[in-house]
Formats: C-alpha cells, sequence, structure tokens
C-alpha cells in the first residue's frame, strides 16, 4: 500500500471506531427506554403510533409471538412494494411516466428490500417511479433495518433475562429504532449529502442543450498538419433526477444498498465528492459496529461487547488489506495492451480512485449493504474474491444492521461450544448453559446461507440461461458464485454484468434471499426464547471467560474455518483459477 | 398459532402504512423542502447555466467530441455515451479479451487524435458510472497540445486554464486529484470568445 492509501486506511479505521463508542452507548438507551435526547421532540410521535396501531397494548412477546409479528410486517411489506410497483403506471409521482414494473423483477425486488438485500436487477432511474423510490423501497429500507435491530435485540434480552419467555415488544422495537435511531441519523446524513452535490427533488430529470462550440470558426484540415478542426456539437443530454438524497442516506446507514441510480454509488450524483463517498462508507459500518457496544451496555459487561468488536475489526481490517492490495496492482493483461503499468480504472471513477474503490469494496461486503463506488465485476480477480469471500462467511463482520450482531453471537454461541468440547465441560455464554437445541439453532443459522449459495449456484451452471454470464472463462463463473453469495447472504451488491432479469435467476435468486434472511431469524428468536427460560450460572473456574483475547482468537478463528471450509472449492474454480491465468 | 396470528395482524398493517407515511413520504418531502431551502442549487442537480439555457451539471460528464474541447474518459452507456438517464458500467472483467482489445484500440486512436504515445489509464478504461465528470491532470496535459492547435491558443494558456480547473486531493488525503471536463471546456469557451 503506498502512503495515500495507507493513511486512508488507517484513519477510516480509526474514525470508525470513534463514532462506534458514543452511538452504541446510545442506542442502549433507545433500547432499555432510558431518556436519550431526542424524547421532547419524538416522543409524542411514538405515542401516537403506538395508540393508532394498537402496539401500545399489546405487552410483551414471547418468542413465538416476536416471530409470527416479525414475519407477518415483512410480509405484508413484500406484498406492499410489489403492488406499488406493479400499479406505478396509474399511482401519482410518476412524472416519468414509467409503466408498471415486469412482474418477475418487481416479485424479487419487493423480496430484496424487505430481506435487507437490495439486490437490484433494474436499473433505478429508468424503471422505478419517484412514488416506488419513497413510499415502497426508502420504507422498506428503514423497517428491514429496524427488524434487524429488534431482532437483536430480542437475542439479547433472551441471553440477559432469566427464567422468563418475554423478550420484548416488536412493534416497540421497531418503531423506537426508526424513530430514534435510523430517521435521526439519516436525516442528518441526507442534508450532508444535499450540501455535497446529491439531488434531492420530485423532478424526475432535466434536459441539457447541445452545446456547440463558439467561434473561432474552423480550420481547414491541411493547415494543421491533417488535423480536423471542425467543431461538433456535443449532443444534449438528459439528466435523470429525483429524491435521492433521501434514499442514499437510509441505504447506507440501514446496510441496505439499493441505489436510486443503476451504477449505485458510482454516480456522481449519488456519491459526488471524496467527502460524501468518505462519509458514506462510515455510514456503512457505523450502526452494525456500534451495536457490539449496545450488546456490551446491555447484558451489563462492557468488555463482552469490544471482545465481539474486537473480532469483527480484526477480520475487517485484513480483508480490507488483502482487497485494496489486491487493486493496487496493475493488471498485466493491459499493460500488454500498451496501457501503462499502473493500477487498473475500468469500472472505477476518477474522484474516488483505486484504493477507495478497494476500500468500499471491503466495508460494503462486510457489512450486508451492498452499495458499490465502482463496478466490482471489473475489480482483478483477488480485488474481487476477498469481498466475495466477506459475504460467504455469513455477513458476521459488522455484518447488516442487527443481523450482523445476531450472526456473530450465534458463532459466539458455536465458538463456546468448541470450547466446551475441548475441555470437556458443558459450555456456557454469559452465564447461560448451551445445550442441544441452541447448539441445533445455531448450526441452522451458520449452514443456511452456504445452503442457497452454493446450491443456487449449482442449479445456475446446469439450469440457468447460459447467456446471462458477461464474461467468458472462470469470470462467468465467479459471476454466478458471486451473485448467490450475495443473494443468499443478503447483501446485494453483484459483479453487475450477470443479467439477472430472466424467470430462472428473479425467482432462484428471490428464494434465496427470502430463505436467508427469515429461516434464519427464526431459529435465532427460537435460541433467544431457549436461553430466556434459563437460570443464569455463576461464573466458576471452569467457565472460559469470553471478554478476552483467547476468546477474540476462538471467535475470528471459528467464523475464518466455517467459511473457508465451505467456499475455498468454490472460489478455486472461479477468481483463483482467473488470477492464475490472469498471472501466467 | 392461528390466535397469535389473528392478533397480530391489525398491527402489522398498521404499523406498514404508519412507517410507510413516516419514512416513505413525511421524510423524503420534509428532506426535499428543507434542501431546497438550505441548498437549492445542488437539490435540484448542481446545474451549470449559460445564456439561459442548461448545458449540463458540474456533477455529471458529458461526451465532448470535438478536437477543440478536452474529451473525458470512455463511458458504456447505452445507446450513447454519456447518457445520464441511464448510468452503467462496462463490466468487463479483467481477463476479458475484449477488455484488453478496448484498451489497445483507445490507444491507437488517442495516439492518432493527440500524437502523443502514452495516454494516461483514466482515458483507456471506461468509468463505472459512465459518467465521470473527471479526467487526471495528466490526461488533460496529454490533450493540451490538440486543443490549443485547434483553437489557436498557446499552450502555455490553455496548460494554465488547466492548471486552474484542477481539484486537489481533501486535506491531502480523499480522492484523487482531477479535472472537470465540462467546466474546463465552458472556461475555454468563455476564453476563446474574449480573445
Amino acid at each position: 500500500m503506498n502512503a495515500t492509501a495507507l493513511s486512508h486506511y488507517l484513519f477510516f479505521l480509526a474514525v470508525l471506531l470513534a463514532a462506534s463508542w458514543p452511538l452504541g452507548l446510545y442506542i442502549a438507551r433507545v433500547f432499555q427506554e432510558q431518556p436519550c435526547g431526542l424524547d421532547t421532540v419524538l416522543g409524542p410521535v411514538e405515542r401516537v403510533i403506538s395508540r393508532m396501531t394498537g402496539a401500545g397494548t399489546s405487552g410483551e412477546m414471547n418468542w413465538k409471538t416476536y416471530a409470527v409479528a416479525v414475519t407477518l410486517f415483512n410480509a405484508m411489506g413484500i406484498v406492499a412494494v410489489y403492488a406499488i410497483e406493479r400499479l406505478q403506471g396509474v399511482l401519482p409521482l410518476n412524472p416519468a411516466g414509467l409503466p408498471g414494473v415486469d412482474p418477475f423483477v418487481a416479485v424479487n425486488t419487493a423480496i430484496s428490500f424487505a430481506s435487507n438485500t437490495n439486490w437490484q436487477t433494474y436499473g433505478g432511474e429508468t424503471t422505478m417511479s419517484i412514488l416506488t423510490q419513497m413510499a415502497a423501497l426508502t420504507v422498506q429500507n428503514f423497517v428491514s433495518a429496524a427488524t434487524g435491530m429488534a431482532v437483536m435485540a430480542a437475542l439479547i434480552r433472551g441471553l440477559t433475562r432469566r427464567e422468563t419467555d418475554k423478550l420484548g415488544n416488536f412493534w416497540k422495537d421497531l418503531t423506537r429504532t426508526t424513530l430514534y435511531v435510523l430517521l435521526p441519523l439519516s436525516v442528518i446524513l441526507s442534508l450532508a449529502l444535499v450540501w455535497q452535490g446529491v439531488p434531492q427533488t420530485l423532478t424526475a430529470s432535466v434536459a441539457a442543450s447541445d452545446i456547440k462550440l463558439p467561434s473561432p470558426t474552423p480550420v481547414a484540415p491541411d493547415a494543421l498538419g491533417g488535423l480536423d478542426t471542425t467543431p461538433l456539437a456535443t449532443p444534449g443530454q438528459t439528466i435523470a433526477l429525483g429524491p435521492v438524497a433521501s434514499q442514499v442516506a437510509i441505504k447506507q446507514l440501514g446496510t441496505n444498498g439499493g441505489g436510486f441510480y443503476n451504477v449505485n454509488s458510482a454516480h456522481p450524483l449519488e456519491n459526488p465528492t471524496p467527502l460524501t463517498n468518505f462519509l458514506s462508507m462510515l455510514a456503512i459500518l457505523l450502526i452494525p459496529a456500534a451495536l457490539c457496544h449496545t450488546f456490551g451496555v446491555m447484558v451489563g459487561d462492557r468488555r463482552q461487547g469490544l471482545a465481539v468488536l474486537m473480532a469483527m475489526t480484526i477480520l475487517f481490517a485484513g480483508f480490507a488489506w488483502l482487497t485494496v492490495q489486491a487493486e493496487l496492482h496493475p493488471n498485466p493483461l493491459l499493460t500488454q495492451a500498451g496501457a501503462p503499468h499502473v493500477p487498473s480504472l475500468e469500472g472505477k471513477e476518477l474522484r474516488h480512485g483505486v484504493a477507495a474503490s478497494a476500500l468500499w469494496a471491503a466495508a460494503t461486503t462486510a457489512a450486508s449493504n451492498g452499495s458499490v463506488n465502482a463496478m466490482h465485476d471489473s475489480f482483478t480477480p483477488l480485488g474481487g474474491m476477498w469481498p466475495m469471500l466477506l459475504m460467504q462467511l455469513g455477513e458476521v463482520v459488522y455484518g447488516g444492521v442487527g443481523s450482523g450482531l445476531y450472526g456473530m453471537l450465534v458463532f459466539a454461541v458455536v465458538a463456546v461450544f468448541v470450547a466446551g468440547l475441548m475441555v470437556g465441560r458443558t459450555p456456557e455464554y454469559l452465564g447461560k448453559k448451551i445445550e442441544p437445541f441452541e447448539t441445533r439453532m445455531a448450526a441452522l443459522v451458520i449452514l443456511i446461507p452456504p445452503f442457497t449459495c452454493l446450491l443456487g449456484t449449482a442449479l445456475a451452471c446446469v439450469i440457468g440461461p447460459p447467456d446471462a454470464v458477461a464474461n467468458p472463462g472462470p469470470h462467468g463463473f465467479s459471476e454466478m458464485l458471486y451473485a448467490f453469495s450475495s443473494m443468499g447472504n443478503n447483501n446485494g451488491s453483484a459483479f453487475a454484468g450477470l443479467t439477472a432479469t430472466s424467470p430462472f435467476w428473479t425467482i432462484a435468486g428471490a428464494v434465496a434471499m427470502f430463505v436467508s434472511r427469515y429461516w434464519l431469524i427464526i431459529p435465532v428468536l427460537a435460541m433467544a426464547g431457549s436461553l430466556a427460560g434459563k437460570k443464569r450460572l455463576a461464573e466458576n473456574p471452569g467457565t472460559l471467560p469470553t471478554h478476552g483475547p483467547i476468546f477474540v482468537g476462538l471467535l475470528v478463528a471459528v467464523v475464518l474455518v466455517v467459511g473457508a471450509v465451505t467456499f475455498v472449492p468454490a472460489l478455486a474454480l472461479g477468481p483463483v483459477a482467473e488470477h492464475l491465468a490472469m498471472t501466467r | 398459532m392461528f390466535s397469535i396470528i389473528k392478533k397480530q395482524l391489525k398491527p402489522a398493517y398498521l404499523m406498514l402504512l404508519w412507517m410507510t407515511l413516516l419514512t416513505g413520504l413525511a421524510y423524503p418531502l420534509a428532506m426535499t423542502g428543507i434542501a431546497r431551502m438550505l441548498f437549492p442549487d445542488q437539490a435540484e442537480g448542481s446545474l451549470i447555466r449559460r445564456d439561459g439555457a442548461v448545458v449540463g451539471s458540474r456533477l455529471v460528464g458529458r461526451d465532448f467530441a470535438s478536437p477543440g474541447s478536452f474529451h473525458g474518459r470512455p463511458s458504456a452507456t447505452a445507446p450513447y455515451a454519456y447518457n445520464a438517464a441511464a448510468s452503467t458500467g462496462s463490466n468487463l472483467g479483467p481477463t476479458n479479451p475484449a477488455l484488453a482489445d478496448a484498451v489497445a484500440e483507445r490507444k491507437t486512436t488517442l495516439a492518432a487524435e493527440n500524437g502523443g504515445e502514452n495516454a494516461p489509464m483514466d482515458l483507456l478504461t471506461a468509468s463505472g458510472s459512465g459518467l465521470d465528470p473527471h479526467i487526471s491532470p495528466e490526461a488533460a496535459a496529454f490533450q493540451v497540445p490538440r486543443v490549443a492547435k485547434a483553437r489557436h491558443l498557446s499552450q502555455e494558456v490553455v496548460a494554465a486554464l488547466v492548471e486552474r480547473n484542477t481539484e486537489g486531493r481533501l486535506w491531502g488525503l480523499w480522492g484523487e486529484p482531477r479535472v472537470n471536463v465540462l467546466g474546463l471546456n465552458l472556461a475555454l469557451d468563455a476564453l476563446t470568445a474574449k480573445e
């Protein structure tokens, strides 16, 4: 890494860790219903919503009720998004006159946004009306993130409460997360983005006129040594606009990642300056990192949160380093074709440059965000592989908002289980005995995403439409593997050359996104319910301390081993094979 | 189980409705209003007007092809380059022969147009959005002789203009040194009109 890239990388890590601390404490106050500073303004809104929806009277829920509430709410969200997409042609706020969305794409998009994946098989500016972008997609950006945080809060309550079946109230968690955490942060980030140039308007587009060159009059070509200086008018241009900033802010903060424009945050109106790039990248990881501190506060031992945060940070720092290093390598094939021996800029924006594009790629795949500021499809083979592996680890390296932490806590359960096996003691975590039921649920949570990734990729190779991939050779396989790694872990980024609009891809993708979101939430809640019913054991000399370096190392090792064992063969067929072909 | 579902059904759809009103309408509309008040220019797309007509956005690249204008980076948008209504990158993989071919072809064209052999990387590769408004200072310098010749200006004058339109790294740390092509060409037009 050169000096600029290195200082950028270190500065980003430092700001992320520094900012996550106060935010984590604030979010803990929100979940514990303590005064958090915004109560005078938002308290009345919360009370109105609570009264109008009847949520205020529904009381604390056991895990089954909690799971039913989550599932029903998300199912209705899917139906609502689908309906708005299909009907947008006759609904208001459609100044561009866009027709209803194709049914396959609409189903895929509805599940994609409700499951916090935000895989996009469409180009935003050419497909979705302003109403759809706001009232369907932006809403799901908020509530899918809030759903993740609510489930996480339920799991933490399961770990801290004893001999009860109550895990909190989903409606209250959802409302408080949205009102006190996501909305205020989104307002601040939106305004910062608009200040830097991200549009926020109800106009769908603006036409720029032809630019004709003024004098001088053209000179005969031969007078200038064969150079034809006839001025060519620059043709006119239609610039797509819309309420971009409000959607981009929550897409980053809620680890959603669904862009307003087709190329997401590579678009100069979605991410116009190095400052917006930095703020967006920070917003991607901010809440997931902060939630580790929230966890520490809620379990009454801040070191527990720090240990999880350290494990995530070690993994992120390592993979981000590898990604940046890989992208800073010039592509020998381009050098042979006559390009200078510098890193490739294909698919990258000049204002961000190579290092910031690679760092973003690591951040967006470490969190289950999936917004991109450069086209990952054009990255070097290894520069594309590390982000792919970050997704395949199960989106627990910070991970999605809420989902990253509950995923990592499940890995923590596996880690203490493995440690228990080594020394022949019943494993426990935070004073709760880990028994066969918890272990079975943990196994489900850890195995379902790899199963959907690998099965989906295999199906795509065998029965998928053969013309879906855009690039020949191992890279074509990488496109398919990346797609299912992304959808099967609710990330949403893509090797975007892949054409995923066919019925096979839209439906298989929708199934993968659905399964890997809701089939994980249900076992996590079941585990929370089971843990809440247990007694809390006193620490004894045989207890493995879960706040020290040994546990951090064990947790990192478990995450890496599970991910590596599952995916190394597939990665060898795609990016590794391509890397060897490229450097041959 | 059925009774739980029945009991949660009503809060579920009412909550979705209220969340839609709050985050899908109130929030984006309030942001639109506040943005218009605080940052009216940026909120509408940072448009540049010349003689009353919109000539583009200072954030979005345009397709300049005249010898007398600075050219932007290759753009992969369809059906024409720099289509700001449908952004896209090329998505060519690193080992796709089409990528190396495109680079070689651009190098040949650039050498013929500009008379230089060493075209910088940003002029040989397509941007991620297809709308990249910037080129590197090296890419601008590479085009100075051609532009100066076509505009009957001295190379020093044009190079000085490039210099004035070059942005550095933010706080020496973020972003890459760059030149806004539309801004530079408009400045060039203004200069030519004055002379």
